[in-house]
């Protein structure tokens, strides 16, 4: 961590090309130079930003190992700065996961499966993806942190239980596409991920950085908006439009302590009151007959 | 004929929209579905009515007057006020246009079907527009830009292959009070989002007469129906019509295979589109 106390972070809103793999990766090298040059120490790219977001079948073919040469051009980008970004993760049992990756120094920090694959409407990701089964935290040189992918976060419980943890900051890449046109200034997309950012940030008093990609596919738009938000709530950061962008924002990492210590809803959390709730609505809920 | 009230009446509360908002989304959608599959120009059929207005105009701010090629293609029984609509936009624009009168090819074929109702002639001539459409297309090195609107395309009140074909469409998730709204904001000329809506097949013909409803009340009843999926006893407790509903859902579900690709027997394990499944916009 920096003496001073203060992070500079990058949020990559980019429009990825869909299935093309090699010219994402080229591109990401793009961004990470930008972003070095810049001074920046933590940088951020969206959901699948190696792939692209409505892949179907292409799933299969965009995956790639967690090791092998591709993973090893992966880690080159972090030597300088950390680096989140997401691509499709083939385990060596042949299931393929949305993940977003952590790397930092060179090697891979931490892993997150995407949990919950939204599977309705427009969506389609449970035919393709498997569903990963943890929400881990994981130490960065910036206090510790934990990542969620785009429907992730709207689970009440993905964030309660990073927070628990103890996480200073909550990263969300995300490939949110925009629908919802009423007489409002944004699209309803905009204004429900406003809400939830906001609102994760300041009931659990934490940094949360969303970062969402841009461009069109298959004529669903993404409408970007990615943002930084203080552990009291407050926007740090914002892009209005949805053109690419390199979001920057200088996190003062003291703000979770002082906050925490203007509101301490972590210290007065009851964890096992809501353990035990849980089991017993649990036990309810499986003991019924039908 | 009933006097359009296409602007002249408050609008339904959900169907309002930030015409600034859709704007910025659907010129961007335009560029990019354009371009990335390695094009820069777009041609349509621009028959002086409101959609395909509001799909040049948005085309236009999107390319550049410059890239953009409107096709004018009367019938000889078409109102002669569309093509003059029709040549205000392409002024008003300063896009390219090329009038091409389907008169005669029309006429010669049907020389041989004499008996042919008005029906067959409308969908023919819808096909023919569609046909000139694709070759100019390929001899201009464009794209086909659609204008059929969200309630055209739910109750099938188009031609497949005909007017209904395209290679994108700006305006397919619009129902005609939101183009009304759109094509009014953008500066489509109010003449023309003002008049009755036709698909001039012939003199006089008029939308909203052929399909026995106004538009405005048709995209309440979708807007309940598809876009919140009431129930038809939630919508006639709502207030709608019994009669009205059933018509409604009616053409909705039986005009669904205009919506499709023709259904593929299924053999082998990868069926096209069944478990063939890529995006359109593959490698882009």
């Amino acid at each position: 961590m920096r003496q001073d106390g203060q992070l500079a972070v990058g949020l990559v809103q980019m429009d990825p090309a869909l299935g093309d793999r090699a010219r994402n990766l080229e591109r990401h090298r793009q961004w990470v130079r930008q972003a070095t040059e810049t001074g920046v120490e933590l940088l951020v790219f969206p959901e699948l930003s190696l792939t692209g977001y409505f892949l179907k079948d292409l799933v299969a073919e965009s995956a790639i190992p967690l090791d092998g040469a591709v993973m090893s051009e992966l880690r080159a980008l972090s030597k300088n700065l950390d680096v989140v970004l997401g691509g499709v993760i083939e385990d060596p049992d042949h299931r393929y996961f949305n993940a977003s990756l952590y790397f930092s120094g060179g090697e891979l920090v931490h892993v997150h499966r995407k949990v919950y694959l939204p599977t309705y409407g427009m969506f389609d990701e449970h035919r393709y993806f498997a569903a990963g089964d943890r929400f881990r935290s994981f130490k960065t040189g910036f206090g510790r942190a934990g990542m969620l992918v785009c429907e992730d976060i709207w689970h009440l419980s993905s964030a309660y239980v990073l927070s628990l943890e103890g996480v200073d900051m909550i990263i969300c890449p995300s490939s949110s596409p925009g629908r919802g046109i009423t007489t409002d200034e944004r699209l309803g997309t905009a204004e429900s991920y406003g809400l939830l950012c906001r609102t994760y940030a300041q009931f659990l008093t934490t940094f949360f950085l969303y970062c969402n990609r841009v461009g069109y596919e298959d004529g669903a738009n993404f409408w970007g908006g990615s943002m930084v938000i203080g552990p009291n709530g407050d926007i740090i950061a914002q892009q209005e439009d949805a053109d690419e962008a390199l979001v920057l924002a200088n996190l003062d990492l003291g703000d979770v302590r002082r906050e925490r210590l203007a509101n301490p809803l972590l210290r007065d959390e009851r964890v096992e009151l809501t353990i035990n709730e849980l089991r017993r609505v649990w036990h309810e809920r499986t003991r019924k007959p039908y | 004929m009933s006097v359009p009230a296409s602007l002249t009446e408050p609008i339904f509360p959900p169907l309002r929209i930030n015409p600034e908002l859709v704007r910025g989304i659907l010129v961007g959608f335009i560029r990019n579905e354009v371009r990335k599959v390695g094009f820069e120009r777009v041609v349509l059929g621009l028959s002086g009515g409101v959609d395909s207005s509001l799909v040049a105009t948005l085309a236009t701010e999107a390319l550049g007057a410059d890239n953009v090629l409107a096709l004018i293609m009367p019938y000889k029984t078409s109102d002669p006020k569309s093509r003059g609509d029709a040549l205000q936009v392409v002024q008003q624009l300063g896009i390219h246009h090329l009038e091409i009168e389907i008169s005669p090819q029309i006429d010669a074929y049907f020389a041989r079907f004499p008996d042919a109702d008005q029906k067959r002639r409308g969908n023919k001539m819808a096909r023919e527009r569609m046909s000139i459409l694709y070759d100019q297309s390929w001899g201009w090195r464009a794209l086909v830009i659609g204008t059929s609107n969200k309630t055209e395309l739910l109750l099938g009140y188009g031609t497949i292959y005909g007017d209904m074909a395209s290679a994108i469409n700006p305006i397919g998730d619009l129902y005609k009070t939101q183009v009304w709204q759109l094509a009014d904001a953008v500066g489509v000329p109010t003449s023309i989002v003002q008049k009755a809506p036709s698909a001039d097949l012939w003199a006089g013909q008029s939308d909203e007469t052929e399909l026995g409803f106004q538009y405005r009340m048709i995209d309440q009843l979708l807007y309940y129906l598809v876009d919140r999926r009431y129930s038809v006893e939630e919508l006639t407790r709502i207030g709608f019509d019994k009669t009205f509903i059933e018509d409604i859902v009616r053409r909705v579900r039986d005009n669904q295979y205009k919506r499709r690709l023709p259904v593929i027997a299924k053999l082998s394990s990868r069926t096209i589109d069944r478990d063939f499944r890529y995006p359109r916009d593959w490698g882009h």
